[in-house]
């Protein structure tokens, strides 16, 4: 197989849209978050906290939809804790975040080391397994690019569709855009700014901790250090990239995964002769160069990072 | 007409030490204009801002629609029918006008808005009132005087029948606010209510029925638009007389300023100007015209594509900054918050700030702080600067007395060429009067003032020669006597002046 022959092999695409799945839920979080005005980059460390706890909750014996619930609340307990510092208090937004994933990573790290003291393999579960969606999965090359896939990742593009609709046709997605647009105009609508954002940020924290959990319930099936690797700055960058918009951040993720799909097996074609490090490089150095492209026309939001206090402008 | 709709009843918010409101009554009836005028910190933000509920009275109770109004809640205000029109619009401008008009109307956790049936809604409230907006344009594309519109309709799609307005026309032209003034006629022709928070006498005489005067916190005087004047208005605001500024004729000096054909990258499209010592020349037009690009040009911060310039004599199209300010130009810039001054710094840095090189400010090459601060106590005494000490940081500082900082610092220099940006903007009539006096001084002595202003009466009032600044190009000027502001109105809209000819006025 020569490396244009590559790209039109189903194996590629399915491969590349698995690794987008976690990307799709952490850019979606962040997308929410910051569409309320609020950065997080405390997501590398809630993806981490999310991995972990889905894991546990498996291993402990849950199920595995169990695992991804309780992911989702360990995210947002520590979205909780990022909002509640930077919205009332209004700290900023970049230590308080960085500050975070620094945390939340190591206390996990802690709690897993306090869990299995002795362990030097780490310990497996059960992972969510592929189930083909009826006659779709059949139709050639699509069916086995996209309806092979396991449940989560068919979650990943639900939740897209979802944060899309929540965003831009309810009242509720209304008030978060414009949280971060100009939080003086929500106030003024009688609508309180903070209870907003904080809410922007939970919700947003729990689709990290949902990114976190698809690499040890569905990619893989065991936790260990350093696995989310990352993915949480991918997904910062990959906001930016899709101009804060649900639907262009989703291409950019899949775009961004099927970069690094491409490269894996590129390694294996082409390792002999060039230094793998080159292909490991690849996907990130072609991501700064469409953020450079995207990113000079999209239109951030107003008042992302401004905090906001009632009565002051 | 002569029910009351609100009333407020010895209303009183103190912060700290300052007493913001002090035991404050009013009542407005139905089909009203009130005003509610007085200088900048009279109290009158802070008492709207009580009446909609964004901040708590410590004393005192709101009535609306003869029932009571529960204090600190916005959407409680909204519901009883009160609308608000800040001063600082509240609009997102990325967003639709339609979406910006929608936020806070629905319940918040309905599925899925209804689009079509709020579209078609406002455009029947845009027809009936006058007010043409388009729904799916978004806020940023809009001028100011459609933003306003647009804030307006959001009050009224909300049913509001009582309208607060703060200092609407601000940003507006002469033109936008006369057309403001219809529609607000037209609102109470329909049986809503108006309160008019202005602190500019002409509009509250033009538009209002009845007026409260607000000063330091209390208020002083009711009465009614028609039984009162402008002056009379001026000194209960103020609290004392008022003197008008007086200038006297003088012969023209040098040329002192002179430009010719000027474009530049940032605005100005072959403008010319020709400015004299010993004359004020006012530039009109509405911000956003060039104002700015004149402004960078002449203080050296973007040097002009083609065209010339020359500053006393000298071709000055390549000078700096730093050489501007060594050439003893004055510039007072039109933010002083942003550009004028280091809110942070002390005092004493602020006014060294650009001549700290000089030697008088150096001992074997550190800085002198005991000149520094003498050069700033002189400052203070002798520009009448209300500040604790040179060593106090200008952020404590008020407006006013931030503004005469920098015509101190700049003035004390014995400039020959005053480049004045919006010197009034913010001030209160206290503070704007001692501003004018210092440019009338200047002026006497022989320097050449030029005077870039939104405000029209503060140009009428103080230049010899009046011109308007259009799309980067700027009008002949005409001596102060030969102009009205009607027709300085229509030129700031762009009458006059033709594609191929920036000289047609």
């Amino acid at each position: 197989m020569d490396a244009l022959e590559l790209l039109f092999s189903a194996s590629l695409w399915a491969a590349a849209i698995r690794i987008a799945s976690p990307l799709i839920f952490a850019t979606l979080g962040e997308l929410i978050s910051e569409r309320a005005g609020v950065l997080n980059l405390g997501i590398e460390g809630i993806m981490t906290v999310g991995a972990f706890a889905g894991w546990f909750t498996v291993y402990q014996g849950g199920d595995l939809w169990l695992g991804v619930l309780v992911a989702a609340l360990a995210g947002s307990a520590f979205g909780l804790l990022h909002a509640i510092l930077v919205v009332p208090l209004g700290l900023s937004q970049h230590v308080t975040g960085i500050g975070i994933t620094l945390f939340a990573a190591s206390l996990t790290y802690y709690t897993y080391r306090l869990a299995f003291p002795e362990v030097t393999s780490p310990p497996k579960i059960e992972p969510f397994q592929p189930w083909a969606v009826p006659v779709l999965s059949d139709i050639p090359f699509f069916g086995e690019a996209l309806f092979r896939q396991t449940p989560l990742t068919y979650l990943a593009f639900i939740a897209a569709g979802l944060v899309g609709w929540f965003l831009y046709r309810t009242p509720a997605g209304l008030a978060v855009r414009t949280a971060g647009e100009n939080p003086a105009a929500v106030e003024a609508q009688g609508i309180d700014v903070t209870k907003v954002r904080i809410l922007a940020v939970v919700a947003g924290s729990a689709l990290m901790g949902i990114g976190g959990a698809f690499l040890t319930l569905s990619a893989f099936n065991s936790f260990y250090f350093e696995m989310v690797n990352g993915r949480g700055w991918i997904a910062i960058a990959l906001v930016v990239f899709g101009s804060w918009r649900p639907g262009k951040a989703l291409l950019g993720a899949l775009l961004f995964a099927a970069f690094d799909a491409y490269q894996l097996r590129l390694q294996q074609l082409a390792g002999a002769f060039v230094p793998y490090q080159i292909f490991l490089m690849l996907p990130y150095a072609l991501s700064i160069l469409a953020l450079i492209i995207m990113s000079r026309r999209a239109s951030y939001p107003r008042a992302l990072m401004i905090p906001y206090r009632k009565g002051e402008r | 007409m002569t029910d009351t709709v609100l009333s407020l009843d010895r209303i009183s918010k103190r912060f700290g030490a300052l007493i913001a409101n002090d035991a404050i009554s009013f009542d407005l009836k139905q089909g009203e204009i009130v005003a509610l005028l007085g200088e900048n910190g009279a109290g009158k933000t802070t008492l709207m801002n009580i009446l909609f509920g964004h901040y708590v009275a410590d004393d005192g109770s709101i009535s609306v629609f003869g029932k009571s109004l529960p204090p600190g809640q916005p959407r409680a205000a909204i519901q009883a029918g009160i609308g608000m029109v800040h001063q600082h619009f509240t609009l997102a401008d990325n967003l639709t006008v339609l979406d910006n008009i929608m936020l806070g109307t629905e319940k918040p956790w309905r599925l899925s808005s209804r689009k079509s049936e709020a579209r078609q809604r406002l455009t029947k409230l845009a027809q009936d009132f006058g007010l043409a907006i388009e729904p799916d344009k978004t806020v940023a594309e809009l001028s100011v005087g459609e933003r306003q519109r647009v804030e307006i309709l959001k009050v009224l799609y909300r049913e509001a029948r009582i309208l607060i307005l703060d200092e609407p026309t601000a940003v507006l032209t002469p033109q936008e606010s006369q057309s403001l003034f219809a529609t607000l006629k037209k609102l109470t022709a329909q049986g809503l209510s108006i309160i008019f928070i202005s602190h500019k006498l002409n509009e509250v005489l033009s538009v209002s029925d009845r007026i409260f005067v607000l000063r330091a916190g209390r208020l002083v005087a009711e009465r009614p638009t028609k039984g009162t004047t402008r002056k009379e208005l001026a000194e209960l605001m103020v609290g004392r007389p008022i003197a008008e500024p007086k200038i006297e004729p003088q012969p023209h000096g040098d040329i002192h300023v002179e430009i010719r054909a000027v474009t530049t990258a940032d605005g100005l499209d072959h403008a010319d100007l020709t400015l004299h010592g010993g004359e004020i020349l006012g530039l009109a037009g509405v911000s956003g015209n060039g104002q700015t690009a004149l402004a960078n040009l002449l203080s050296g911060l973007s040097p002009p594509k083609s065209g010339t310039l020359h500053i006393f004599g000298e071709d000055a199209a390549r000078w700096t900054p730093d050489l501007v300010t060594r050439k003893r130009i004055a510039r007072i810039p039109e933010d002083r918050h942003a550009e004028g001054l280091v809110a942070d710094m002390s005092v004493t840095e602020n006014v060294i700030a650009e001549i700290y090189r000089e030697p008088r400010f150096n001992k074997r090459g550190f800085l002198d702080w005991r000149a520094a601060e003498g050069f700033a106590e002189e400052i203070i005494k002798g520009f009448d600067v209300k500040c604790p000490s040179p060593t106090t940081r200008v952020r404590l500082l008020s407006g006013g007395n931030m503004q005469k900082l920098i015509l101190g610092r700049t003035l004390s220099l014995a400039p020959r060429f005053i480049l004045a940006c919006q010197p009034a903007r913010g001030l209160d009539i206290g503070a704007v009067s001692y501003v004018h006096e210092r440019l009338i001084q200047a002026r006497k002595s022989g320097a050449s003032v030029l005077l870039i202003s939104d405000d029209l009466d503060e140009i009428l009032a103080l230049a010899d020669r009046v011109a308007v600044i259009y799309r980067g190009r700027i009008s002949e000027p005409l001596p102060r006597q030969q102009v009205t502001i009607q027709e300085l109105g229509l030129m700031m809209a762009g009458h006059g002046f033709s594609e191929g000819d920036a000289h047609a006025a």
